[in-house]
């Protein structure tokens, strides 16, 4: 009866564990300002060895937080991941959700969005000393990295089609596992949002270069629930206030380092 | 059921890769989880540490990881470059992963073969003389492979399952495609996973048959 | 000639032989010339592997990856702490809760496969051999993605992996407890129901209780085979010890290299811990007296082969 006795323990240590993972759910029903962000893009939100976050949505995060009225203190970051941002703010698991989150029309059909805060595009990152790409057209005989799930070599393959994909694009886990392979020439680009691209890129000085020919548009805004557009006015407002008073341009500036000139003046505030 | 059809040669292609994978990998590990065999039952303690090491190394890290070394780290430190085309190339790295890890329990499978082989016949081969490579091609290792038939069926059975996870590398074959297709057609969701079910019963179970009577066919008569 | 020189140091090193080393049946002790012999190759393969490893650095140094600021952040306690801790948090809750639904899915579906009423043994059977037939990956993104399609359900990353992990390895397990309720001696349940036990009562008085001491050790083997599956979470962005080597790292200090070794090295290390209490708990169930049966191997296990002989295993 040993054996089962040791099984009873191995299975209730595990329930314990369960237990724990199951619990600390916080929702967003406190006096909390609870955001959604990514934790693994550096220059955008990115979790930080000492376990703050830091990124150019952390920074637009904790400015509407504090226009709103929650002091430093009162603001919870969550992990988002691109899957579950709809589900986050329908649920009210989060008050908003700051996490490179485009506006499109199918998703102002589950959440409403304030901004857009930034405004990008598909762009492409080289190799400093490669001279050769200075446009998406070059991409046509380079090979190029992209994210698995991402819609931007999908983009690309829908331009040079199915033989440009088998011979010149590999589509690997997350754009981080994509700059060692640029760096050591496995790959002659990247090609992605240009803020993914240059807080990537920020993190090595010198080592890369964005082309700054951006060929698609992406609008990042503010997932709020859709039926809250008071929330929402006042996040414009916020937004408004953060483009006039310098903090925009200063948080573009100290987050994407070198590659802060390629987002020089902010978007205009879209008021559906 | 429109999905599957339309794309039905989208799901053959993936397929053929899935197939191309298991044969090279196979194959691949075959020859090295043989090689590995030999190194742990050899007379020199220095081979048979890298053997055990190698094994024990392999076995306990997750697939998954092995192969996004081989896509990331291997290109790097070996700057091989296999073909001018990425997914070739990619698929070659992944075939390194899948063989290295697939070798270990390959290696383990003949190991337990070996075991099976009477002492006498090792005992009489060294008493004519034979040295210990002749021993085990000669005698031991023929007799040993047909004893672990069976369980080297089971082995490559768990390849072809393995290699979907060729995907974490951009690997375009049948888990890869499934989730594209499942990207495209929203809602056809059941049928496309329907189709890739059944086409890996139709890989996997013919294969766990052959092995069956293969096994029973050449099991050696004691 | 020789032979008279090496005399005197031949029987210590005989002595080593015959006493530390297992004797193999493969090849015989070796003499003074078999020995040189040895020593030689000892050392060629030495120098092999070690031209080898400096291939390897020389190439990583050329690429930089050996740079310190690659590796430091290995050394800062709050790295760990932050960084790679939740993963490996994440990945250890991951499979400690499909092994929590994996186990009773198996006794179920294996007792379930042996019932008396064939519809049950049907359809046990069909469950089992399904999900058995089908890649983890292929079930996990079929979790994924049919639970938001056809039931309107977001699936979290954490569930599609627990999902996927209870079925296959659920699967799996269900074939060790037949095995292991088959492998009792069947004069035990002729003798049960001989005295009047109904089926119901032979298996939960008779079987099951032998049968569990004859399969922990398949069932934790199978369990290290569940951890290390967690790791597929990764393909679908769970944030298990992987993703924290593969993602969270590189995306702070640009080290995927580094970064991917240090997480193998920690997977390794809690998989023979895990590895090490399944052939404990072989060790101790082979001597046990509680029942007859010898302990069964896993199904698929490459080393479920039947017989022995008295090679010994190095």
């Amino acid at each position: 009866m040993r054996v089962r006795r040791i099984g009873a323990v191995v299975i209730a240590a595990a329930a314990a564990v369960a237990g724990l993972t199951a619990c600390g759910d916080g929702g967003s029903g406190s006096d909390k300002f609870v955001v959604g962000i990514k934790v693994d893009q550096p220059g955008l939100g990115q979790k930080q060895p000492d376990g703050s976050f830091k990124g150019f949505d952390v920074d637009v995060a904790r400015y509407v937080a504090k226009e709103l009225g929650y002091a430093d203190d009162k603001i919870e970051f969550k992990e988002a991941i691109s899957a579950n941002r709809e589900s986050f703010i329908q649920q009210g698991q989060v008050n908003a959700v700051i996490a490179t989150y485009s506006i499109t029309d199918d998703r102002k059909k589950k959440v409403s969005f304030a901004g857009p805060y930034l405004v990008t595009g598909q762009d492409i990152l080289t190799r400093a000393d490669d001279t050769t790409i200075n446009s998406v057209e070059d991409l046509k005989t380079k090979k190029v990295c992209g994210a698995q799930g991402s819609s931007s070599p999908a983009r690309l393959v829908e331009k040079f089609g199915d033989e440009w994909k088998s011979q010149f694009l590999t589509e690997q886990q997350g754009y981080g596992a994509c700059l060692p392979l640029l760096e050591n020439k496995q790959v002659d680009a990247i090609s992605t949002d240009a803020t993914i691209l240059a807080g990537f890129a920020a993190q090595s000085p010198g080592k890369f270069r964005l082309v700054g020919q951006p060929f698609s548009e992406e609008k990042y805004g503010i997932g709020l629930k859709l039926e809250d557009k008071e929330t929402r006015e006042k996040v414009n407002a916020a937004v408004e206030k953060m483009f006039k008073d310098g903090s925009w341009k200063k948080a573009v500036d100290a987050n994407f380092g070198e590659f802060g000139k390629f987002f020089t003046t902010p978007p205009a505030v879209d008021r559906y | 059921m429109q999905a599957l059809f339309d794309e039905f040669p989208v799901i053959l292609d993936a397929f053929w890769l899935t197939i191309r994978l298991t044969l090279a990998s196979g194959l691949v590990a075959l020859v090295l989880g043989t090689i590995l065999a030999g190194m742990r039952v050899s007379p020199l303690p220095v081979l048979r540490g890298i053997g055990t090491t190698y094994v024990n190394v392999l076995r306990n890290t997750p697939l998954t990881l092995v192969i996004v070394f081989c896509g990331l780290g291997l290109g790097l430190v070996l700057d091989v470059s296999f073909s001018t085309s990425l997914s070739t190339n990619y698929m070659w790295l992944s075939i390194i992963g899948l063989s290295a890890y697939t070798a270990a329990f390959v290696c383990e499978a003949i190991r337990a073969g070996i075991n099976t082989v009477p002492v006498g016949q090792a005992e009489a081969a060294r008493a004519i003389g034979l040295t210990f490579g002749q021993n085990l091609r000669l005698i031991v290792l023929p007799q040993a492979f047909r004893a672990v038939i069976a369980p080297l069926g089971s082995i490559l059975i768990a390849l072809t399952k393995n290699t979907t996870i060729a995907a974490a590398i951009g690997v375009g074959e049948a888990s890869l495609t499934m989730k594209t297709l499942f990207e495209a057609h929203g809602d056809a969701v059941v049928q496309i996973f329907a189709g890739f079910a059944l086409g890996f019963l139709i890989l996997t179970l013919p294969t766990g048959l052959l092995f069956g009577w293969l096994a029973k066919r050449l099991a050696v008569v004691r | 000639m020789t032979a008279v020189t090496t005399e005197p140091a031949r029987r210590p090193a005989r002595g080593r032989a015959e006493s530390s080393e297992r004797v193999s049946v493969l090849y015989d002790i070796p003499g003074p010339k078999a020995r040189i012999r040895n020593n030689v190759l000892t050392v060629l393969v030495i120098v092999a592997a070690l031209f080898a490893v400096y291939v390897m650095v020389t190439k990583l140094d050329e690429k930089n990856q050996l740079s310190a600021e690659m590796w430091t952040p290995f050394l800062r306690g709050d790295v760990w702490l932050n960084l790679i801790l939740p993963g490996l948090l994440n990945t250890l809750s991951a499979a400690a809760v499909a092994a929590v639904i994996a186990v009773p899915f198996g006794f179920v579906f294996g007792i379930g496969r042996l019932s008396e009423r064939a519809w049950i043994r049907l359809a046990a059977g069909a469950v089992v051999e399904f999900f058995r037939a089908i890649p983890l990956l292929i079930m996990i993104f079929a979790v994924m993605f049919g639970g938001s399609a056809v039931f309107g359900l977001t699936v979290t990353p954490f569930a599609a992996v627990v999902v996927g992990l209870v079925l296959y390895n659920g699967s799996v397990l269900a074939e060790i407890v037949r095995a292991g309720i088959l492998s009792i001696p069947r004069g035990q349940r002729e003798a049960a129901l001989a005295v009047g036990l109904r089926p119901g009562q032979v298996m939960r008085m008779i079987l099951l209780p032998q049968a569990v001491t004859v399969m922990m050790p398949a069932i934790v083997a199978q369990l290290v085979v569940l951890l290390k599956d967690t790791a597929l979470g990764f393909i679908v962005s769970f944030e298990d010890l992987l993703n924290a080597g593969a993602r969270v790292l590189p995306s702070n200090f640009n080290n995927i290299i580094p970064a991917v070794i240090v997480i193998a090295i920690i997977y390794i290390i809690i998989n023979v811990l895990v590895g090490t209490v399944a052939t404990w708990l072989e060790m101790r169930s082979r001597r046990s007296r509680k029942t007859a049966a010898q302990p069964i191997a896993r199904p698929d296990s490459p080393t479920a082969v039947e017989g022995g002989l008295g090679n010994p295993a190095p």
